[in-house]
């Protein structure tokens, strides 16, 4: 006889965001078969981006109507503001993608593929930041994971690719394991999955102090530190994000991060309150990590790509800052900072990018020279995505900084902001480096790619650094629409 | 219209600056749209004086506007003018148009970028003197880097990106302790409005508003940046630096550091008034051994950086009267004299004085304008600038007699290094590059210098336009606004 299984309910339209990416993976799988081969590339960044599209779109609806977070299907997701305001960003991210990935040299019989886990690969990010529970959270971040892993190393004609994709494998597996045994060691110690319901175990059962808890805890900070590539979990990061497609690295640089940022607030918030004490200063010191290796090292790098991939690490410092902060307006500073911080990456890689397929090869310091007046809309904006990361006024970079400093200072730690200062000075170095090569340097001239001549203007990826642009200085003047959004995202935790 | 005007005088040459940015132009269009829109600015500023409410005891800000920008933390956009940040905006607008007709006339290489960056510094520098929500000034404060660091990195002269980098590091240096200042006092007060704010005791937040100040006046010892950016900048930026921008800093003393930190400005005064000694003194003497003009202009600026925070600090009315009509007088002065250096160096190729001289003979326009302006900058009785050192030096000696006594003998070096100049440029015997193919100025040239003189000519004969128009009519205290007497 058959034991009647009960099925939990299942809310279809808390999980829409996911399903749409999902459902667009397969159809870009099947035009992978189906399809002659001309059609592929149109018609799967098509779907793709009506697939990215839906999700947000998706995603903004479930933010509209999830006034009161629940936990949906069996307490394994969570339907609250904060995941929804996460898969719009990711959501976001990934539509600029496809028009940054559109004209990318690509061997044409994996294009429909490259779709297919773009696709995928933000679904499995929009399943992970509403994840509720510690098994929902690992099987999240394997789902993205392993689409990056093959992403990265897709482009199997270009040099470092496969081995991005490897090292990001190997040391990327690595993190994931790590996160793994630490929940295991979570759940020895508390007996519960969810993290509610882990916070509560801790009270009752007065575990605060239990040493296995914290290992757990210490090792699932590592393991998202790792996703986050915050110093000192970080050592991937320049490499991966130099050897992976462009495109690939502008996605990995938004959504991934914004993926694990907002995870790490969610986990550490909800199931660990009771050691906010201790992750605080774990948090911190992770912050001071990242500020010092990710500035101190894109310093002295000739590489664009190597050192936007540095500077990410640094960024991730900045906003783990409205982590360690541990106030409602460091939630909302972390997720204000993600929207401008996200558009800057895309559209600062997706430059890089332009100019790598006009020239051929590595774009450096060097062969950037004069670009800014060749490519007057290129140039000037990336002298504007420049001058968002240092932080300047008129780009939503200054106010996700100053945003990040307040919580800071509120939190009473003002330590912490002068850490930050110090490093937004350093960090000036290179970003202003980059204006520099832009527009103060005698122009290299064009130099056709070696084959085929030069790529024909690429109307989307201009359009996707158009929007970029549009969001990077309109997130200065929106700021109040925007805190508001990210406000109640940040009410469903309980700090 | 009146409510609008600081707003309009802020966002009219930005608009113009993404005009020239956006619709493509010919360079004597694009040109004389950027001349046009500058005087229009002047036109509104000139309107906004004649409309500006002197009779108000208090000086209260007028043409003010306020609007949420974000509530949580308290920041809005909030803007208006004092009096006293009236006349220094003004001086403003008047060397931004002459700067910009300047670069029109000497036809600046791409100009669509050149022409909507100088706009853009425009509406930045007149945000500064407007702002009245303590982030906003730093908003405007920053955003003026911007435009002045491509200006100078793009257009400067060979050494300039290693003056371009100094320039940033200095001044950014300074902006970030700002920023943390800013953060500081905002969550003191509880906001971020600089008209609705308590009086904060901070030393600390003090220090970090005066740091930036120093660094972009720039004070003694924080003048590092200071030959380098004004020698590789073109004139006309050089003139807007020297001129406008280091206002800014003087500006932001008078209206943050002075006004909201009565206890922190009492307690250092004595270490902040030596500083602007040493500087005074030590720039005159520098600028005496000046091998060029522009060294000249950039030490004699810093020089006067130094008397204006004198007079500052004396946190009196004579010395704040005699602080802002120096501001202004010094503006002029050093914008007509580096578009001056500007002109000779187009001629000769070059600045030094080593291989200038006799340019007087046969060139009366430009040894008219040279004798005039440096005239009346080395403070000869009757000019503006001798109005404006005396109110200082006056509101000084309530602080201590020996502060005057050192300035008065700043004086006499600004009257070495002055005719020093004059007459190494004027008088000497000319060199044989200085021939006959040195023309004298232009008319277009004396159409922007003019103007400038005239401006300082007739500060000379009404200096109390200024004084009397900055601080109340008439009144012998303070305004309110000032929070100790």
């Amino acid at each position: 006889m058959i034991a009647a299984v009960n099925t939990p309910s299942v809310d279809w339209f808390a999980l829409s965001p996911e399903l749409v990416l999902l459902g667009v993976s397969a159809i870009a799988l099947l035009f992978a078969v189906l399809l002659p081969a001309r059609l592929r590339r149109p018609l799967g960044a098509f779907v793709c981006a009506g697939g990215y599209l839906g999700a947000f779109v998706a995603a903004a609806l479930v933010y509209a109507y999830s006034s009161e977070p629940v936990s949906e299907i069996a307490d394994a997701i969570s339907r609250d503001r904060l995941a929804a305001l996460a898969q719009m960003f990711i959501a976001g991210a990934g539509l600029l993608v496809v028009g940054v990935s559109y004209s990318e040299r690509m061997r044409d019989d994996h294009v429909a593929e490259y779709y297919a886990l773009l696709a995928a690969a933000g679904g499995g990010m929009a399943f992970l930041v509403s994840a509720n529970n510690l098994l929902t959270l690992f099987l999240g971040l394997e789902w993205f994971s392993i689409c990056l892993y093959i992403l990265c190393a897709i482009d199997v004609d270009l040099v470092g690719s496969l081995e991005a994709g490897l090292k990001y494998l190997v040391i990327g597996s690595f993190g994931s394991a790590i996160l793994l045994f630490g929940s295991a060691l979570v759940y020895a110690s508390t007996g519960a999955l969810r993290f509610g319901a882990i916070a509560t175990s801790v009270d009752v059962n007065g575990l605060s102090d239990d040493v296995v808890l914290l290992t757990g805890l210490a090792m699932i900070l590592a393991g998202l530190g790792f996703k986050a590539s915050a110093a000192p979990f970080h050592m991937w990061t320049p490499d991966v994000y130099e050897g992976a497609p462009t495109p690939v690295t502008s996605f990995m640089s938004a959504a991934t991060k914004t993926t694990a940022l907002v995870l790490m607030l969610r986990v550490l918030t909800i199931a660990f309150p009771q050691e906010t004490h201790l992750w605080r200063i774990a948090v911190a010191v992770i912050v001071c990590a990242s500020l010092a290796v990710g500035n101190l090292a894109a310093l002295v790098q000739r590489n664009v790509k190597r050192m936007l991939a540095y500077s990410s690490i640094s960024h991730a410092g900045f906003m783990l800052i409205g982590i360690a902060a541990a106030n409602q307006l460091g939630a909302r500073a972390l997720l204000y900072y993600l929207i401008p911080y996200s558009a800057m990456s895309v559209g600062a890689f997706a430059v890089v990018a332009a100019r790598e397929r006009e020239l051929g090869q590595p774009v450096t310091l060097d062969n950037l020279s004069g670009f800014g007046w060749e490519r007057p809309m290129l140039g000037a904006s990336m002298w504007v995505f420049m001058l968002g990361f240092a932080g300047f006024p008129l780009t939503g970079g200054f106010v996700g900084k100053f945003y990040v400093f307040s919580a800071a200072y509120e939190s009473g730690w003002v330590w912490l902001v002068i850490v930050g200062l110090v490093a937004t000075a350093v960090s000036l170095y290179y970003y202003l480096g980059v204006v520099r090569s832009l527009y103060m340097r005698p122009s290299i001239g064009l130099q056709p790619a070696p084959m085929g001549g030069s790529p024909p203007a690429e109307r989307l990826l201009q359009a996707s650094v158009a929007a970029c642009l549009v969001v990077t200085i309109g997130s200065f003047f929106a700021v109040q629409p925007l805190i508001d959004l990210c406000r109640n995202a940040a009410e469903v935790l309980p700090l | 219209m009146d409510r609008w005007l600081a707003t309009i005088l802020i966002f009219l040459p930005v608009a113009g600056a993404l005009v020239c940015w956006l619709v493509p132009m010919r360079r004597f269009t694009l040109g004389s749209f950027a001349t046009l829109v500058a005087l229009v600015e002047v036109g509104f500023w000139v309107l906004a004086v004649e409309r500006f409410d002197y009779s108000e005891p208090t000086g209260a800000l007028q043409f003010e506007r306020r609007g949420s920008w974000f509530s949580d933390l308290g920041v809005s956009y909030h803007v208006g003018f004092f009096p006293f940040a009236l006349w220094l905006a003004g001086m403003a607008v008047v060397v931004m148009a002459a700067a910009i007709a300047y670069a029109f006339w000497s036809g600046r290489e791409r100009p669509r970028a050149y022409f909507g960056l100088m706009l853009f510094l425009t509406g930045a520098i007149i945000g500064v003197f407007a702002a009245q929500d303590v982030l906003l000034f730093y908003v405007f404060w920053e955003a003026m880097l911007i435009p002045l660091y491509v200006l100078m990195g793009v257009w400067g002269g060979p050494n300039r990106q290693a003056a371009t980098l100094k320039f940033v590091i200095y001044t950014m240096a300074g902006s970030l302790l700002m920023l943390g200042a800013v953060i500081a006092f905002g969550f003191a007060n509880g906001s971020f409005d600089l008209v609705d704010s308590k009086p904060n005791q901070s030393v600390w937040i003090f220090l970090g508003f005066a740091a930036a100040f120093a660094v972009k006046a720039p004070l003694f010892p924080f003048h590092g940046w200071l030959p380098d950016a004004y020698r590789e900048s073109p004139a006309e930026v050089a003139a807007v630096l020297s001129g406008v921008v280091s206002k800014t800093a003087t500006y932001g003393f008078l209206r943050i550091g002075i006004t909201q930190f009565g206890d922190p400005v009492k307690d250092l005064r004595t270490p902040i008034l030596v500083l602007a000694v040493v500087g005074l003194l030590y720039g005159s003497l520098v600028a005496f051994r000046a091998p060029d003009i522009r060294g000249v202009i950039a030490y004699s600026s810093m020089a006067q950086m130094g008397l204006i925070t004198l007079g500052l600090f004396a946190t009196n009315l004579s010395g704040l009267n005699g602080a802002v009509l120096q501001m202004v007088n010094h503006g002029l002065i050093s914008a007509t004299l580096f578009l001056l250096a500007g002109a000779v160096e187009r001629r000769t190729t070059t600045g030094e004085f080593a291989r200038l001289g006799g340019m007087a003979r046969g060139r009366p326009a430009l040894a008219t304008m040279l004798m005039t302006t440096g005239i009346i900058a080395l403070a000869v009785p009757g000019s503006g600038a001798f109005a404006g050192e005396f109110l200082i030096l006056l509101g000084v000696f309530v602080q201590g007699w020996a502060w005057t006594v050192l300035g008065a003998v700043a004086i006499v070096f600004a009257a070495m290094y002055m005719l020093r100049l004059i007459s190494a440029v004027l008088h000497r015997d000319a060199p044989p590059t200085i021939n006959d193919s040195v023309l004298d100025l232009r008319p277009a040239e004396l159409g922007i210098l003019v103007p400038l003189v005239a401006c300082l000519i007739f500060l000379s004969f009404w200096p109390a336009a200024i004084t009397d128009h900055s601080f109340g009519a008439g009144s012998r205290d303070l305004p309110g606004l000032f929070t100790f007497r």
